[in-house]
């Protein structure tokens, strides 16, 4: 590293070399985070596919493979997918804004991928260590509602229009009860700082992750996320039995092929921070030898893989919400749940520490 | 106390883990998909696919032009022109049938007094530009001569009930 500085310094001088050698590291780092992120993201729609083909007794894609290897069948599809993608025409409807059309899909998947920056994928491995990291990441997840709402409108179609609406609504209820499930979080770990977040959460084995004492503030930020991303059972912004779907209707190609992609990386996002704030990020569940050896970040992949599955275990069982029960369970059930919560949990800390240490109590502090 | 239960029961998410439970279960189960083209459903003598002409043992087509198959298709797709020959005998000089109308109902076969006129068990063909999928006269009297041994077979196996 220090060699390569040096070299950037002699060749373009002090300041520049200094100022641009920065910049190529951040470029790789992005880089290196993007790409095995789309990568992530084309074989969760594999995954997805194959997962909810075997639970509907089917046996999915199982025809593209590479080089004709027996074993892989399937295994292409998303490869054939994106290429199919990309070779579409992107067709613009003759009364949409044209500029906001193509904005859309970009302003979607900006935030969905701009929030990696500050994930902690081992205690060393993060682009931004910034203090205020999950402050940073619903900020930008909040962003993504942009994307939809704008391309809603800017296709001209009432279809898209009611999606957009839709989709919007319910991301702003459940924004409040994810909001107030990481209220819960921070107050347990005292830090928004994620990388402090899953060191709050070391200990001798899981029983010292969040999901033990916040079990309930687990299931609602993971509901909430599954909303949030408008995922199955809460797809009513795609809803293609009513609005054919909802704000992507008008989409085709490329630009369609994006509004998946920040769709997906928002499912793998919801995940990452769900293993990270309640089942310890990259911590190992026991802490003893055959456990430690494996890396942090295998640890937490292997959590993102496990919330995914549910992600798409939902998707497999469960019928879509009507629009009014969505509504009635984000504000009516989540949001008194959570706030009960942190009353109690802020009660619990203002006790004194000698109670606090005794059995039922302990397993919050 | 029902109406707690029922509380309950939804608060606590049990009717969700329950349905969660049943695609859990299925997740393991064997598949019941037929992989098509390596694989492939029985079919019964009596399967409407693909039309063909026949022809007698002797190689003289069967066909008489009486167009009652034209007559009798409901989506007319069939076209028939016939003439007299030499001998005395009519014969078609145009037997058209555009498989784009074709709903594969099988009125062709059944009002066909010669036997003529037959459905084969062939479902994989397709046409690649417009115009392919109608057939003429040739191609159904050259898939009838490719196939005549399955097809007399399926009569023959059909026969009793006819």
């Amino acid at each position: 590293m220090e060699n390569i500085q040096q070299q950037f310094v002699e060749i373009f001088g002090t300041e520049w070399g200094s100022m641009l050698f920065s910049l190529a590291t951040n470029m790789t780092f992005i880089l290196a985070i993007v790409v095995p992120l789309l990568l992530g993201v084309a074989y969760l729609t594999f995954a997805e596919r194959k997962i909810i083909a075997y639970m509907q007794i089917r046996v999915g894609p199982n025809r593209v493979t590479f080089f004709g290897i027996p074993w892989l069948r399937g295994w292409g599809q998303p490869i054939a997918d994106a290429v199919k993608a990309i070779m579409k025409e992107i067709v613009i409807p003759t009364g949409a804004n044209k500029f906001l059309f193509i904005l859309a899909p970009v302003l979607t998947i900006m935030p969905a991928l701009a929030a990696w920056a500050v994930i902690p994928f081992s205690p060393e491995l993060i682009l931004a260590d910034i203090n205020a990291g999950l402050l940073y990441i619903l900020a930008m997840t909040s962003m993504g509602i942009y994307g939809i709402i704008i391309a809603g409108w800017a296709s001209n179609s009432k279809y898209a229009f009611l999606g957009a609406m839709r989709s919007a609504a319910q991301v702003v209820s459940y924004e409040l009860a994810m909001g107030f499930a990481l209220v819960c979080v921070l107050m347990m770990s005292q830090s928004l700082n994620l990388g402090d977040i899953v060191n709050g959460q070391q200990g001798n084995s899981f029983l010292n992750w969040y999901l033990i004492p916040l079990f309930p503030m687990f299931l609602v930020y993971l509901i909430s996320g599954v909303a949030e991303t408008n995922r199955a059972p809460f797809d009513v912004a795609e809803g293609e039995s009513e609005i054919v779907a909802g704000f992507h209707v008008d989409y085709s190609g490329m630009a369609f092929t994006v509004f998946f992609l920040a769709e997906y990386s928002n499912m793998i996002l919801v995940a990452t921070l769900t293993s990270i704030m309640f089942l310890g990020g990259w911590l190992p569940p026991v802490d003893i030898a055959p456990f430690t050896l494996i890396p942090g970040i295998i640890w937490l992949l292997l959590k993102i893989a496990f919330i995914l599955f549910f992600f798409l275990w939902f998707r497999a069982t469960f019928p879509r919400y009507r629009y009014d029960q969505i509504m009635r369970l984000g504000w009516k059930i989540f949001i008194p749940i959570t706030l009960v919560w942190i009353v109690l949990l802020g009660s619990i800390m203002q006790l004194p520490e000698s109670i606090r240490n005794t059995f039922p109590l302990n397993i919050w502090f | 106390m029902d109406r707690i239960k029922k509380f309950f029961s939804t608060f606590l998410l049990f009717e969700l883990l329950k349905g969660m439970a049943v695609t859990g279960r299925y997740l393991f189960k064997p598949k019941i998909t037929v992989h098509f083209p390596e694989e492939k459903t029985p079919q019964s003598p009596r399967f409407r696919g693909l039309h063909a002409l026949r022809r007698y043992p002797n190689g003289e087509e069967r066909c008489i032009a009486c167009k009652l198959c034209e007559a009798v298709c409901p989506a007319m797709a069939i076209t028939i022109d016939s003439e007299q020959r030499a001998d005395g005998t009519r014969r078609t000089t145009r037997y058209d049938i555009d498989l784009s109308k074709c709903i594969f109902c099988g009125f062709c076969e059944e009002s066909c007094p010669v036997d003529s006129i037959v459905e084969t068990r062939i479902l994989e063909y397709h046409g690649e530009k417009r115009g392919d999928l109608i057939y003429t006269k040739e191609m159904l009297l050259a898939i009838g001569d490719r196939y005549e041994e399955q097809i007399a077979k399926d009569r023959e196996a059909d026969a009793r009930y006819r």
